[in-house]
């Protein structure tokens, strides 16, 4: 409810313009409000505001009507009484007169006008008090588009009622956009145009009889120049205004004896805006105002077309891969638009090709062609002749069926006849010549002309195929005339080919692009039979498989392929899908499996690999042929130890990871595929026995790793179930029992050797990839022995093994047992086996049972804690331990289990120079310990990521990194050897380097000192220079962030100190450069800070002036620049 | 400093391509790559014309890539630079500019030796000769003007 009062004081706010904006907003947002909820009626209000709309102060008026208007703009959803609307409009249109309320009129009247209920005399009052009191160019810009929108909302919405106003309003119109400047009215102003031109289209009309003067109102923008990028004038930009300028030239005929003239003019011009925008408007023209009135003007709209073509065309004709599918030459705005204006033109009026096959130039340009033999003998004049005839021609063709049958029927003979294709063609009788003549009159040009024309009526059938369902194409003449040279042209293509010569490698391409060309039509109407599409396959096909080396043609023989091979697939030409498969996709994969032709098989299965890459079908092909191919060649090798067999497997497996697996997600049916491969390798690899002779067969495991795990990491849950199954069938039909019968004891562990045959450890290798790749879902069968297994052959150094343990233990659901039905070993047995593998010795641990931390077991009393600290077992076997326990803390560590804690305190304990037992730990022992803070806190690529579906607890580093570093960092302090202190650096440093910045920066006044220190301790020889690298990388993103500089700054001598040191560290080129960088990011420290040291630092940057690498002198120059001019 | 243009409208001739070097070095970390023309010509193309502090000496050709000489080993460098007119009167500053700017760029066991290329400038002898006085030189270079233009 809104009280007297204060609606006199909401009105006060509005009208006083020395009240803030807001204020006036708000007050104005209330009325409206009132007014919205019937608390306040539209009557009250207007007698409450009689005063302010009627009283001779020209602001308060002006504010007052202004008020009433915006209260009714703000109504638009709550409908009125007609009366009251009637009366209101009145109102308004009586202050249209009044020029100082004039804003508050017409928004009023803007508003009134959008509502439904307007009578037809109210819209007629409006217009006419609009046309007679209104200036509209006298006002300024807001009203000024105020008055736009007006007329547009008259003209759009009200078109009956002010129709009768005839010559009046467009005179009006005129009146008032002339000479208008604003980007926003202008867009208006050009919809004008076009709403006045749809409202009198009669050629009796005032637009008919004004098109004149209403077309010179709008002449004078174009071309639009407009250079405002952006920011202000509501983000309109030249393509806008650009756009609705054309819209309004195209929108009626009557414009056409004014517009067609202009345009032409503005295409001679040099800009090049003005020719792209003449182009554009010279195609929306003539579809708009139609055949009759276009016609005339077809001669000298030809000469400026041609003229276009000639300016815009390079003469550069482009002989790589890339253009084996487009024209070859470089295009830019204007021809594209000129290319569209043609194609329009001649699909509009068939006629319009008259004048391009009667072009004098179009005739000559034959004699050219026959002139010269080699595209690059010929003058630049010749050269642009001929692609620009063809460029024409070729869109000329595409435009229609009819256009396509006029220019084959014109130049396909005399081409046919220069290329020595035809003798006489005056019989209608076509008599291809023989072999010898063609091979020696391979002219260029009439190639290209050629190659384009095929080209184009190939895009031809497309279009015509997408609009009508049944395939015409075949009766028409351009059809058959291709039809009646395709075995010859064949011949022609294919003996360019096949040129040997050293200096016609645009021959070959020229035969490749027209083969493409040819192997492109399209279904039942193309004019290829299909034994002359199968021999181009053939052809292609036969010029990949013999060849020896890579050379351009190979490449270019496949990139037809893979063309036609898409192609193919993308408009489902059942016909051609078959010829394809069994010529070039079988032929290329039985190739591949029986590994018997010349290629070289890298070549041979990238071949394969690319051509099958276009279809489903043919992947699944391909997927056979290298599943069989893979097992013949196992089973070559396992049978005559034939290196060649072992090494195509490799690049088979290579092939398939690199080539096919990322593509999984866009080929249908693929997964099933690979998994049917993967277990078709295990297949194999069950059925073959020992290796018949010792080979380093480190390629062929490492690829087959790969694969497997990258095929099950795509696989689904059921199939990698299947694979499971599959491996543990191997698996505990070979080396599973070995392995089981080595019981956990210290006796047995320390005589463990590596001593797994090549057969075991291709298997241990792949189980392990199966189980770091399977989803946490997946079941594994026999879990318990698989751990036994995987704990025995990581201390027996087998690393795979270790990641597979950690990535079991990251896994396997907690919850004791029964929980989840996929595995029958939860984490708490998984961890019993680890860490409690109970042997004679400590039969008391066992029986203590958890001791009183609960569930947890203390690692550090364990059998695989005493061998990581030494207690027992060779050195080997220590690190061994020690890098097999970094892996299962990883797992643990990124499910953020507690008991990676006590693993962290194992390692720990291995950094310490002697630990609680007094026993000293051998040096490689300390450093493979702090390598495992690495392995711990870095990302793996190959196992324990999101590919392989790792569980991963978020922000599992940090709180890594907050428990750790305070661990390490008393140590440090406490360190009584050089060495552990080292070694507890380098465990510092990789807990640091690999924690995300932010963490470090939360923390710089702690850690500074400790990186500085790190920094200096890991500088003493080489050893450590890859660490030091990540460790000053740190460093510098604490200098460049303004957290960091705090502490830098209180810090500054012995970070600069550091640096200075580390710019002439000699083992890597990267430390001394970042160091460098480092101190240029230090200038933006407090200059007393560092002011001090300037010194110093140069002293340090004139040496590495005369560094041995020039990116380190390049940043000296750079630092010292900045240093020395801090002085001033 | 005259600051009437002799010059007016110097022709600008376009700059060449930066050559991106190829990154073989991170193969060997202990190979040397010793300072060659290229390297010097890098430090010297940026340095703004006395005369119009908008253009560079490449883009004004005072100084090519070719007009550098450098023997790394013998510690060596020779500029020859070539004024826009031969009757430029800027020749010392210009010669001063490089040679500061290489005096901060080059190692210091380096001798730099910058002259105007013989037929030039109709000075050529007593440009060649005040540049070779080092001292002068150096007492040149405390020129606060002379600093903002080497940047």
């Amino acid at each position: 409810m809104v009280e007297p009062n204060q609606l006199t004081q909401h009105l006060e706010t509005f009208v006083d313009i020395t009240r803030s904006p807001t204020q006036q907003d708000d007050s104005l947002r209330r009325i409206a409000s009132s007014l919205e909820n019937d608390t306040l009626s539209i009557n009250q209000l207007v007698r409450e505001m009689e005063m302010y709309l009627t009283t001779t102060d020209d602001v308060v008026r002006a504010r007052g009507i202004l008020l009433l208007a915006e209260i009714l703009n703000s109504l638009k959803q709550k409908p009125l009484d007609n009366a009251i609307v009637h009366s209101l409009i009145g109102f308004f249109t009586e202050k249209l007169a009044d020029w100082r309320a004039v804003r508050g009129a017409l928004v009023g009247c803007l508003a009134l006008l959008k509502r439904k209920n307007v009578a037809g005399v109210d819209v007629l009052a409006i217009a006419k008090a609009m046309i007679q009191n209104v200036q509209v160019q006298s006002f300024a810009l807001l009203e000024r588009k105020l008055c736009f929108e007006l007329l547009e909302c008259l003209l759009q919405h009200h078109s009956e009622a002010i129709i009768t106003m005839g010559n009046l309003l467009v005179y009006a119109t005129c009146e008032a956009i002339d000479g208008e400047k604003d980007p926003q009215c202008l867009m208006v102003v050009f919809h004008l145009i076009e709403l006045l031109a749809q409202l009198f289209p009669s050629p009796s009309g005032p637009v008919a009889s004004d098109a004149s003067d209403i077309f010179d109102s709008i002449a004078c923008y174009f071309p639009l120049h407009f250079t405002h990028t952006k920011g202000d004038e509501a983000s309109i930009t030249r393509e806008d205004l650009s756009r609705g300028l054309l819209r309004a030239f195209s929108s009626t005929p009557f414009f056409e004896p004014y517009a067609i003239p202009l345009l032409l003019e503005k295409l001679s011009s040099s800009l090049t805006v003005a020719k792209v925008d003449s182009l554009k408007c010279l195609k929306d023209c003539a579809m708009k105002y139609g055949v009759y009135r276009m016609k005339k003007h077809y001669g000298v709209l030809w000469s400026a077309l041609k003229d276009e073509f000639y300016s815009s065309t390079g003469t550069q004709l482009s002989f790589a891969l890339e253009s084996l599918t487009s024209p070859g030459f470089e295009m830019n705005e204007i021809h594209r638009e000129a290319v569209n204006l043609l194609q329009t033109l001649v699909n509009q009026d068939i006629s319009f090709l008259g004048f391009v096959v009667d072009d004098i130039h179009i005739n000559t340009v034959f004699d050219t062609i026959s002139r010269h033999s080699q595209y690059k003998e010929m003058p630049d004049t010749s050269k642009l002749d001929v692609l620009v005839i063809s460029q024409i021609l070729s869109v000329s063709a595409k435009a229609s069926v009819k256009s396509c049958n006029i220019i084959f029927q014109t130049v396909f003979f005399r081409l046919m006849n220069i290329l020595g294709i035809v003798e006489i063609v005056s019989t209608g009788d076509v008599f291809p010549k023989g072999n010898s003549t063609v091979s020696t009159r391979l002219y260029h040009g009439g190639l290209h002309l050629c190659i384009e024309l095929l080209r184009a009526s190939k895009d031809l059938i497309l279009d015509f195929e997408e609009y009508s369902p049944t395939p015409g194409c075949a009766q028409e003449s351009w059809c058959s005339i291709v039809k009646s040279f395709s075995f010859p042209l064949i011949q022609v293509f294919t003996s360019a080919v096949r040129c040997s010569n050293n200096d016609c490698a645009e021959d070959v391409y020229f035969g490749v692009k027209g083969l493409l060309a040819m192997g492109m039509f399209w279904g039942g109407s193309s004019p290829l039979s299909r034994s002359e599409f199968e021999k181009i396959l053939m052809t292609l096909t036969s010029i990949i498989t013999a060849k020896s080396a890579k050379t351009v043609v190979w490449e270019l023989a496949l990139r037809a392929l893979v063309c036609i091979g898409s192609f193919i697939d993308r408009y489902h030409d059942s016909d051609k899908v078959m010829s394809y498969m069994s010529i070039v996709v079988e032929n290329l994969v039985s190739l591949a499996s029986s590994s018997q032709c010349g290629l070289p098989y890298a070549m041979l299965l990238e071949a394969t690999s690319e051509v099958c890459s276009t279809g489903p079908e043919h992947v699944e092909k391909m997927v056979q042929g290298f599943e069989e191919a893979f097992c013949s060649s196992l089973s070559d090798f396992y049978v005559t130890g034939n290196f060649k067999s072992i090494d195509n497997c490799s690049q088979l497996l290579k092939c398939l990871t690199n080539k096919l697996l990322p593509r999984v997600a866009e080929i249908d049916g693929l997964e099933k595929l690979l998994v049917h491969f993967a277990i078709s390798m295990w297949n194999q690899i069950e059925s073959c026995g020992v290796f018949s002779c010792d080979f380093n067969c480190r390629e062929f495991v490492e690829a087959a790793m790969t694969s497997m795990g990258q095929v099950v990491g795509i696989a689904l849950v059921e199939s990698q179930n299947s694979i499971f199954q599959k491996a543990y069938s191997v698996i505990s039909s070979s080396i599973l029992p070995a392995m089981e019968s080595i019981p956990l004891t210290f006796a047995a562990l320390e005589g463990l050797q590596r001593d797994l045959s090549k057969r075991d450890e291709l298997i241990l290798s792949l189980f392990a990839s199966v189980m770091i790749a399977a989803s946490p879902a997946a079941s594994i069968p026999d879990a318990k022995s698989l751990i036994h297994l995987f704990l025995v052959s990581l201390l027996k150094g087998y690393i795979p093994a270790a990641q597979a343990l950690g990535s079991m233990v990251n896994k396997l659901s907690s919850g004791s047992g029964g929980t989840n039905i996929s595995s029958d070993c939860s984490l708490e047995e998984a961890c019993d086996i680890i860490f409690h593998a109970d042997f004679a010795l400590e039969k008391k641990i066992s029986s203590n049972g958890s001791g009183p931390s609960g569930k947890i077991i203390c690692a550090s009393e364990t059998t695989l804690s005493k061998i990581c600290l030494g207690l027992c077992g060779s050195v080997d076997l220590q690190t061994r331990a020690i890098t097999g326990l970094a892996w299962i803390g990883k797992g643990l560590l990124m499910r953020g289990d507690k008991r990676v804690n006590e693993i962290a305190q194992v390692l720990v304990e291995c950094l310490k120079s002697s630990n609680r037992s007094g026993h000293a730990l051998h040096p490689s022992a300390m450093k493979h310990s702090a390598d495992a803070f690495f392995i711990l806190m870095s990302d793996s690529e190959v196992c324990l990521n999101r590919k392989f579906h790792a569980v991963i607890r978020p922000l599992y580093k940090q709180w890594f990194f907050s428990s750790t570093v305070p661990i390490l960092e008393s140590l440090i302090m406490n360190s009584e050897t050089p060495l552990s202190r080292t070694m507890l650096h380098v465990a510092l440093a990789h807990v640091i380097s690999n924690v995300p910045l932010t963490v470090i920066l939360d923390n710089t006044k702690k850690l500074h000192p400790l990186i500085l220190e790190g920094l200096s301790v890991l500088s003493v020889d080489s050893s450590e220079k890859e660490t030091l690298f990540s460790l000053l990388l740190v460093l510098s993103g604490t200098l460049t962030d303004t957290k960091g500089q705090q502490s830098a700054s209180d810090n500054a001598h012995i970070i600069i100190e550091c640096l200075v040191k580390l710019t002439s560290y000699p083992y890597l080129m990267v430390v001394r450069e970042t160091a460098i960088q480092c101190l240029v990011a230090l200038l933006e420290l407090p200059h007393r800070r560092i002011y001090p040291f300037r010194r110093k630092v140069l002293q340090a940057i004139v040496k590495a002036l005369d560094d041995r690498k020039q990116r380190v002198r390049k940043e000296a120059i750079r630092c010292r620049q900045a240093w020395v001019s801090i002085t001033t | 400093m005259d600051s009437v243009l002799v010059n007016e409208n110097p022709i600008v001739y376009p700059k060449r391509k930066r050559h991106v070097r190829t990154d073989q070095s991170n193969t060997d970390e202990f190979s040397v790559e010793p300072i060659d023309q290229l390297d010097v010509f890098d430090h010297i193309r940026d340095i703004k014309d006395p005369e119009y502090p908008e253009l560079s000496l490449e883009e004004l050709n005072v100084i090519t890539e070719e007009s550098v000489e450098v023997d790394d080993e013998k510690s060596y460098v020779r500029i020859t630079f070539t004024p826009t007119l031969p009757h430029c009167h800027v020749p010392n500053v210009l010669g001063l500019c490089i040679y500061a700017k290489l005096l901060q760029s080059l190692p210091r066991r380096f001798k730099i030796d910058v002259r105007v290329a013989p037929g030039s400038h109709v000075n050529e002898d007593a440009v060649n000769k005040k540049l070779s006085d080092k001292e002068r030189m150096v007492a040149g270079l405390e020129n606060p003007y002379l600093v903002a233009l080497l940047n």
